[in-house]
């Protein structure tokens, strides 16, 4: 065997209370996928930290092509031929893709202190064409679609004399479709010789595209798998330590009662045209389409928070006007939206203070002040109810993992009390074992007769979880599916196929 | 998993710290403690800082700013600035002194200028929450708005013949303390209640901490964001008008350069100006400091000249102390 790419041999890490990594082995040989799986926590982020340069680690060593070495910062690591794509990408978004691709790496006209766009622009035109994407090149890399940055992000890393890339949960936001082109270039860059260490939640993708996957749990080795080998319940047993069966099981709705939500002919800029649904008692709707197709579009015109040009919502029959977020608390409806960090927490505030946020009216004393026993009460209920695991309610919720920090938006939500609850990705980039507990949360609501609009990007998810299925493609409702007739086909075909088809209601 | 929520049973005890250990851990006594450093060392140079006559002046000087600076905070919190307090301290001013000049009731007049200041912080407000132009830009013309309205009416004069029984306003003492402090602190109180223990306050660091995610959380941000503007508004207001009392008369120039005063107090006092925190008690130690230096300066003869350099050098300072603090834990 020729001598890994990396080699990493006996790491330790420790942070003030924590064992993060113990005695952790992990290597990379030229032109190798290899998947690192694990559950929040289990110290992917700080292997990769410690691999970069990031932290020090205590004990252990680093083999870069066979030579020990210590890369103090990220720009030593990037010399030496690693890059590092993250899950919230790193770039200026007011800067147009030409800038952004040779940022700090300028090529400029011979002797001159000026840029010289010519040969930037043929050099990125050059790298987009071996991507197989189309850039505008005079647009705000901002307005772009995730995907596409994320191929300047690569296409950046390829400036460079690249060996390793690091993807960390790179197709989080990238559509199905997407997310096979990505797949297509990792292919092509390890024919390049050129080795991948690919982070993700999404288990079928990491089947897919890896050579080997590495687990960790509770920042040990937890085994590897051969994924033309194994399955997935060897992989999810490694992860957590226990057989997950009630992961992906089919729930079969009961109970569902009369209309609560209808939406009529909503439309509004960006991307919402003319939809329609109604949503029953104790229904989940669950909304599945391409990113890019007006979901979350769709929502905040819903709940108020963007406004629609046209399109009445009726609760219960009556038609309310909702004009912001209040009035849609007020009419029952909850709104968790898809990125719990941006724009769910407020991260510098504690579990209490986030918890109760949207109930303030209902945690009064003499009608005036914040009453802190009642406020305590609330967040203890909640806190029990969802086994939600915090050491105490006065911590900060920027310091929760993934799972825990959803949670919290869920007690807030629920605090609430909506008759209409609509989750936005609600189990993006959260482990496997908070995963199915955020299902069963889901599951169990319904049957207590809350109404639920499930927008998610796994299909898994919307199929196993999801009554019907109503299926958005560039801003319309494609179709909507029963039970029964939602497949991963039915439902791809529908987000996918651009012609005009009747809507099936 | 059943998850409606029925008697709430407290599930886990809040890890009791005593209230000397979250005293002594507080970003305020820390502060606190610089403001005795600094104190015991003035004192050192020049002991005449600790006579009674003394203290007597330097905190009622230390009261305008930190009123000043109390509305200055609300409007920090959420990330935003008021740069026209200054001006707005004269406009109020002169709107009150004037109707007192030719007669009127002293209420009355201080009513006027407390409501021409209102009506700048509202339409600061409006322009900011609703018609979302950027605070420094809207405050900006407001300072040059109003500096420029009491130019134009007083043509610069002063105006005097303030009436004799508004001066112990500023001139007076109750309890050996001058009138200025009482106000002071009672106006401190209630800030300090408004951002403590009601929804309001609450809202207004969560604004700061992440604005969209208050929105989405069904809270009326707009409506808080014109009402902090107008709460600073008033507060300089009410500081301006206090001025009059304290010269006799309503001057053009009267709060110019305050913002920054008011800006370095909080900023002193461990506000932090990306919003999301601070609180009044660290605006009064941050005014204090501020008030304790310059008048330590002055003791010791230094030259005025030389004040601000000291006082930007401490505004610096203070930040990046936060700033190491922050980097270490």
């Amino acid at each position: 065997m020729e001598s890994a790419l990396i080699d990493m041999q006996g790491i330790c890490k420790a942070f003030p209370g924590v064992r993060a990594l113990n005695n952790v082995d992990f290597s990379v040989q030229p032109g190798e996928v290899v998947g690192l799986l694990g559950e929040n926590g289990a110290g992917k982020s700080t292997l990769m930290k410690v691999l970069a340069g990031v932290y020090k680690q205590e004990a252990g060593k680093v083999l870069w092509q066979g030579q020990a070495t210590r890369f103090h910062t990220i720009q030593d690591a990037n010399q030496a031929g690693i890059s590092l794509i993250f899950q919230e990408l790193n770039n200026c978004p007011n800067l147009k893709p030409l800038d952004n691709l040779f940022l700090g790496r300028e090529r400029f006209l011979k002797g001159l202190p000026f840029l010289d766009y010519s040969a930037m622009r043929a050099k990125a035109l050059e790298l987009f064409a071996y991507l197989g994407v189309q850039v505008d090149l005079d647009r705000e890399i901002g307005s772009m679609s995730t995907a596409v940055q994320q191929m300047i992000e690569i296409a950046k890393a390829l400036l460079t004399d690249v060996k390793l890339l690091i993807m960390d949960e790179p197709t989080s936001s990238l559509s199905d479709k997407e997310t096979a082109q990505l797949f297509k270039v990792i292919r092509e860059l390890k024919a390049r010789g050129i080795s991948v260490i690919f982070i993700s939640h999404k288990l079928n993708e990491v089947f897919e595209i890896t050579d080997r996957i590495v687990v960790l749990r509770d920042g040990e080795n937890a085994g590897e798998i051969n994924p033309r080998t194994g399955t997935m319940d060897q992989l999810i047993n490694l992860m957590v330590g226990r057989e997950l069966s009630t992961l992906f099981t089919r729930r079969t709705g009961s109970g569902i009662g009369g209309e609560v939500l209808r939406v009529e002919g909503i439309t509004g800029a960006p991307r919402v045209l003319d939809v329609s649904f109604s949503l029953n008692k104790g229904e989940i709707l669950g909304v599945a389409g391409l990113i890019g197709a007006g979901r979350t579009e769709m929502a905040r015109m819903i709940i108020g928070a963007d406004p629609k040009t046209r399109g009445k919502v009726f609760i219960e029959g009556k038609l309310v006007r909702i004009k912001s977020p209040r009035d849609a608390v007020r009419a029952g409806i909850a709104y968790l939206p898809e990125d719990r960090k941006t724009q769910a927490l407020i991260l510098p505030m504690t579990v209490r203070e986030n918890l109760t946020m949207s109930i303030h009216s209902l945690v009064l004393r003499l009608g005036t002040f914040l009453s802190r026993a009642k406020e305590n009460a609330v967040t203890d209920a909640y806190v029990s109810a969802l086994d939600i695991k915090i050491s105490d309610r006065e911590q900060v919720v920027n310091n929760l993992s993934g799972g825990n920090q959803q949670k919290v938006v869920i007690a807030k939500w629920l605090a609430t009390k909506p008759r209409i609850l609509i989750l936005d990705e609600p189990t993006r980039g959260i482990d496997v074992a908070a995963k199915a507990e955020v299902h069963r949360m889901i599951g169990s609501l319904a049957d207590q007769g809350v109404s639920i609009l499930l927008i998610s990007s796994e299909l898994p998810e919307v199929l196993s979880l999801a009554d019907r299925v109503l299926v958005m493609h560039e801003g319309r409702v494609k179709a909507i599916l029963a039970q029964s007739e939602a497949t991963q086909e039915t439902i791809m075909n529908a987000a996918l196929v651009t012609e005009v088809q009747e809507v099936s209601a | 998993m059943e998850i409606t929520v029925g008697d709430a049973v407290p599930v886990r005890a809040t890890r009791n710290r005593s209230l000397v250990t979250r005293i002594i851990q507080s970003k305020e006594s820390a502060i606190f403690l610089a403001l005795l450093i600094i104190m015991g060392v003035i004192t050192y140079v020049a002991p005449k800082f600790m006579s009674t006559s003394n203290l007597f002046l330097v905190s009622r000087q230390v009261s305008f700013v930190a009123i000043v600076a109390f509305g200055e905070l609300f409007v920090i919190l959420t990330g935003g600035i008021d740069l026209s307090v200054g001006s707005l301290m004269a406009l109020a001013g002169t709107a009150a002194a004037y109707p007192m000049s030719i007669g009127m009731s002293v209420t009355a007049a201080v009513a006027i200028g407390i409501g021409v200041g209102l009506l700048m912080g509202a339409i600061n407000g409006w322009l900011i929450a609703y018609v979302k132009i950027p605070p420094f830009i809207v405050t900006l013309g407001m300072l040059s708005t109003a500096s420029g309205l009491v130019l134009g009416l007083t043509k610069g004069w002063p105006i005097t013949n303030i009436p004799v029984r508004f001066l112990p306003v500023a001139q007076g003492e109750w309890l050996k303390l001058p009138i200025p402090v009482w106000i002071a602190l009672a106006l401190g109180v209630v800030a300090h209640v408004v951002l403590t223990y009601t929804a309001f306050g609450r809202r207004t660091y969560a604004i700061g901490g992440n604005e969209q995610a208050t929105f989405l959380s069904g809270i009326n941000v707009k409506k808080i964001k014109f009402m902090l503007y107008v709460i600073s508004a008033v507060a300089a207001s009410i500081v301006g008008i206090i001025l009059v009392a304290r010269f006799n008369s309503a001057q053009a120039d009267t709060g110019r350069g305050w913002e920054l005063d008011a800006i370095a107090a909080a900023v002193i006092g461990g506000t932090s100006l990306a919003g999301g925190s601070g609180s009044i008690l660290g605006v009064v130690i941050g005014a204090c400091i501020m008030g304790a230096i310059k008048n330590g300066l002055v003791l010791m003869r230094v030259s005025s000249y030389w004040q601000t350099a000291v006082i930007g050098v401490i505004i610096v300072l203070a930040a990046g102390l936060d700033r190491l603090k922050a980097k270490r834990s």
